[in-house]
């Protein structure tokens, strides 16, 4: 269906290729995952599939994509819209018109087809998807799950033999994440459509891919095996693959209920739960928000919340969208005044803060870090963080080299990569030392080797007495980071606790080492890696 | 036969006489909108205005939508009230003195010569008050008009009825009314990050830390929509050549600006009219002509188009009555402008404006809920 003929790709201006000498067929019918690190040019491997690249976004390339039997060197993208559905990494960037029902026959009235069949396809679509109850709705009211599914069906009602998916789920909640992917499968099983999807989060996904593209980047070839295959050897792996690894097990286990199987043998040899991780929590309460009540007209964010941060504690706050979760973290940074009940950060009420004062108090990582910088280049944006903060000149670019290691100083901070501009925005927070640090959903777009250092900063910066709160659906993340899980829902505190015992039951907030081993509380592969032998 | 069940056969009867329910088509709502604006702006009867907008009112109450913009109507009145209380209280300050009965003394200060017409202060008439209340009001009622038929058919469902050959200018106006919303809360999200980054958000300085991100992001979104848009078959199999495309879209233009031309003059009543209704009529016919050939070349399909049946022809009728009405002089609104009296209601221009009402029983019902 989809054939890759010594695909070499190169940008205008660029010194090496994206990708080199690629060559794969992905045949029909087949939910082929791509997985590669951020960077790696995974995106522009699914853009030469509909002819985006290079017809779209310039640059060169080399040898031969044939979709369908089309060739993308004399097809544009518009003239492959009939046979390639493409969704973007953020499909409301995407949407042309305003409700659900147009935005899915806007393919179809671009391709011209008669109103009934308009009609017929529009009809199934919304059933497919699970949209009927949506069809009138304004688009800009969708919730992130349904707007992805929207985005999906408005390709779909063309009938295209192939669809492209940039990860569909990284910005969703796992309820969320689930619904599309059971939508995405039941689009293979049902209508035999192949599928290319990439995405980060493999412990969501590896288990429907038919097979695996692997795109290690910096030049290396590019393969395409079967998932347990590409899994054994790639170091980009779920917790599932990654114990499967440690433990031995073959074959190697893709799936939570495969793994558990597998794990029976090794569940009688661990201890009953793994050793204590020396707790970085000290005594002293870095914030504290009692009784706090939110309302936005009628809907009332927050009911009464109470949430304590000790100093050197990690938290991770989690909840599905509209919890309440980001106008908790608005409330702890004073951008949103409490209906009622009061906030303290360290004996200060975060609405009276001002400017230096506030950052000095409490700092905020926004689910989207490119809000916070504004200059031209990453050296310029640290040296006015070290104005803002009144630090000594090259405490920010300090900060960034010990959390990203080596960046260029001189590219422009929407130039660097997702995890890059992650870690200046962290260290542009960072430069005004706040001993109370929020962050909120760091994950989104990091693949597991940046995540893995995020986790070692927060470690640091958390024994170094820094308070950290962090809101996450990210439940891996939570698990490797975290002392405890404060569950938010419907505005109220449902759960608050250690990590390991809020999370170990929880069929939605469990990673999946917890769910392999249940009702061991072991939450993570390192966990498990202490007390092998 | 007893009352009740002659009476519940009779609402039966009616409720098989009304349409099924379904959204009428936007462009009857615009031009009933349209005819009634038109009208308040040929009379300055205290009573008849008042009629129009309540008439606009009863409608809109019947037949608005559930989207949120069918709080329009109730929102641009509220404008409206503030555009009343502004005229009037120019006039009273800085307006031309009116003379008549002198209802109190503000304090005056003489402007120079060339002012000449002009009064800060002084003695404050009844007329005066009463006809830049007048004017006011007209204007109030213009915008509720407008108010009317946008909580009727929002006008991205009237850019749906553009004729093809405008295609690309009715995407390009959908996609900017959707664009700035998404600005408002991309410029809130970012103010609230500086803010957290100790910057200020007000002046030069924050100006400058807000609008960067905030056009990057504009721009980073307008890449992604096209690059969209082109995946989904935007432009596809164009068919005409570019000469062509431009010639039509010349004609277009030319005949739909030879309408507004011919709009204004006739509305503005003075002794172009004439020359107002061949260029309205003549500007019209070479758009509709021009649209529908460039039209039927395109190779673009509509999903679901508004229907125009009997519903839009009698909404259509009811507007251009009223309309009518005050076109042809029963506006009752004398030249001198209003006197010092209460106003006496103008029987027959009254009992014609109340045909504007009647949408609100013809049109078909909203679609409830689902």
């Amino acid at each position: 269906m989809i054939d890759f003929d010594h695909v070499t790709v190169t940008y205008t201006d660029a010194l090496a290729p994206v990708l080199s000498d690629v060559t794969a067929h992905v045949p029909e019918g087949e939910l082929c995952l791509v997985v590669g690190g951020t960077g790696s040019g995974k995106s522009t491997l699914l853009g030469t599939v509909n002819g985006l690249v290079p017809h779209f976004t310039g640059g060169r390339l080399g040898g031969r994509v044939t979709v369908a039997g089309r060739d993308t060197r004399d097809h544009p993208p518009r003239e492959l819209a009939d046979v390639v559905g493409v969704v973007g990494q953020n499909p409301t960037a995407g949407f042309v018109t305003d409700t659900v029902e147009d935005e899915l026959a806007y393919t179809m009235e671009s391709l011209g087809l008669a109103p009934d069949v308009m009609r017929r396809r529009v009809e199934d679509t919304l059933d497919l998807l699970g949209l009927a109850d949506l069809r009138d709705r304004s688009l800009s009211t969708l919730s992130g799950g349904e707007a992805q599914r929207v985005a999906i069906g408005s390709v779909l009602t063309a009938h295209p033999k192939v669809l492209v998916l940039d990860e569909p789920t990284s910005a969703l909640d796992p309820a969320a994440a689930e619904d599309v992917l059971a939508a995405i499968q039941r689009l293979v099983h049902d209508l035999g459509l192949t599928v290319l999807m990439a995405e980060h989060r493999l412990e969501r996904v590896i288990q429907y891919a038919d097979s695996v593209l692997w795109v290690p980047g910096g030049g290396a070839p590019v393969e395409l095996d079967s998932p347990a295959a590409i899994m054994a050897r790639s170091p980009i792996a779920p917790p599932v693959v990654q114990l499967g690894r440690a433990a031995g097990w073959d074959p190697l286990p893709l799936t939570v209920r495969d793994a558990r199987r597998a794990a029976r043998g090794l569940a009688g040899t661990l201890p009953p739960a793994p050793p204590a991780a020396p707790s970085t929590a000290g005594d002293d309460l870095a914030a504290i928000a009692s009784a706090v009540v939110v309302r936005y007209g009628s809907v009332v964010a927050l009911r009464g919340v109470d949430v304590l941060l000790r100093a050197g504690e990690v938290v991770a706050l989690m909840g599905r969208n509209g919890a309440g979760k980001s106008s908790l973290l608005r409330v702890l940074t004073g951008l949103t005044r409490p209906t009622s009940g009061s906030v303290s950060l360290g004996g200060a009420d975060p609405r009276t803060l001002k400017g230096r004062e506030l950052i000095t108090h409490v700092g905020l990582v926004p689910q989207q870090p490119g809000d916070l910088l504004y200059c031209e280049t990453v050296a310029d944006e640290c040296a006015a963080a070290d104005r803002d903060a009144a630090a000594v000149e090259g405490t920010a670019a300090a900060l960034l080299a010990r959390i990203a290691g080596d960046v260029d100083l001189s590219l422009h901070p929407r130039d660097v990569s997702e995890g890059q501009r992650l870690a200046l925005a962290l260290a542009v927070v960072l430069t005004a030392a706040p001993p109370v640090l929020l962050l909120d959903e760091p994950t989104r777009g990091l693949d597991y080797p940046a995540k893995a250092r995020l986790v070692h900063v927060l470690r640091g910066l958390a024994a170094g007495g820094t308070a950290i709160l962090l809101a996450t659906h990210d439940v891996e993340l939570a698990a490797e980071v975290s002392d405890r899980t404060i569950v938010l829902a419907d505005g109220e505190v449902v759960a608050d606790g250690q990590s390991r015992e809020v999370v170990t039951h929880s069929p939605v907030f469990a990673p999946q080492v917890a769910k392999i081993l249940q009702p061991l509380p072991y939450l993570t592969v390192a966990d498990v890696l202490a007390v092998l032998p | 036969m007893t009352l009740t069940s002659a009476e519940s056969g009779l609402t039966q009867r009616l409720r098989e006489l009304q349409p099924l329910p379904r959204l009428l088509h936007p462009g009857a709502w615009w031009v009933w909108a349209l005819c009634l604006a038109y009208s308040a702006m040929r009379t300055s009867d205290l009573v008849l205005l008042l009629t129009i907008a309540a008439v606009a009112g009863v409608v809109v109450s019947q037949r608005r939508g559930r989207a949120p913009w069918a709080n329009a109507y109730g929102l641009l009145l509220k404008l409206g009230l503030v555009t009343v209380a502004v005229t009037v209280l120019l006039q009273l300050l800085i307006g031309v003195r009116v003379p008549g009965h002198t209802l109190f003394t503000l304090p005056s200060v003489d402007l120079p010569h060339w002012l000449q017409g002009l009064s800060l202060g002084g003695p404050i008439t009844g007329e005066a008050v009463l006809n830049s209340f007048a004017a006011g009001l007209r204007l109030a009622v213009l915008i509720a008009c407008f108010g009317a038929a946008n909580a009727l058919a929002h006008p991205a469902r009237l850019v749906r009825i553009l004729p093809a050959a405008l295609y690309e200018v009715g995407v390009a106006i959908v996609v900017a009314m959707t664009f700035v919303p998404q600005l408002a809360e991309s410029v809130v999200r970012v103010r609230a990050a500086q803010r957290l980054r100790g910057r200020p958000i007000t002046g030069l300085r924050g100006l400058r830390g807000i609008a960067v991100p905030v056009l990057e992001e504009a721009l980073e979104r307008a890449i992604s929509l096209a690059a969209s848009m082109d995946s989904r078959g935007y432009g596809r199999r164009a068919g005409r050549s570019a000469v062509s495309r431009r010639v039509t879209n010349t004609l277009l233009l030319a005949g739909l600006g030879c309408a507004v031309v011919g709009t204004y003059q006739v509305i503005g009543g003075t002794d172009t009219r004439t020359l107002g209704v061949v260029l309205l009529v003549a500007g019209t016919l070479l758009a509709l002509a021009t649209g529908f050939l460039a039209g039927s070349r395109t190779g673009r399909t509509r999903y679901r188009p508004d229907r125009w049946g009997l519903p839009e022809w009698l909404v259509v009728a009811c507007g251009a009555a009223v309309a009518a009405t005050y076109t042809f002089g029963l506006h009752g609104a004398p030249p001198g402008g209003l006197p010092w009296a209460w106003p006496a209601l103008d029987t027959l221009p009254f009992m014609l404006t109340l045909v504007g009402a009647l949408p609100a029983a013809i049109a078909p019902p909203v679609p409830a809920a689902r």
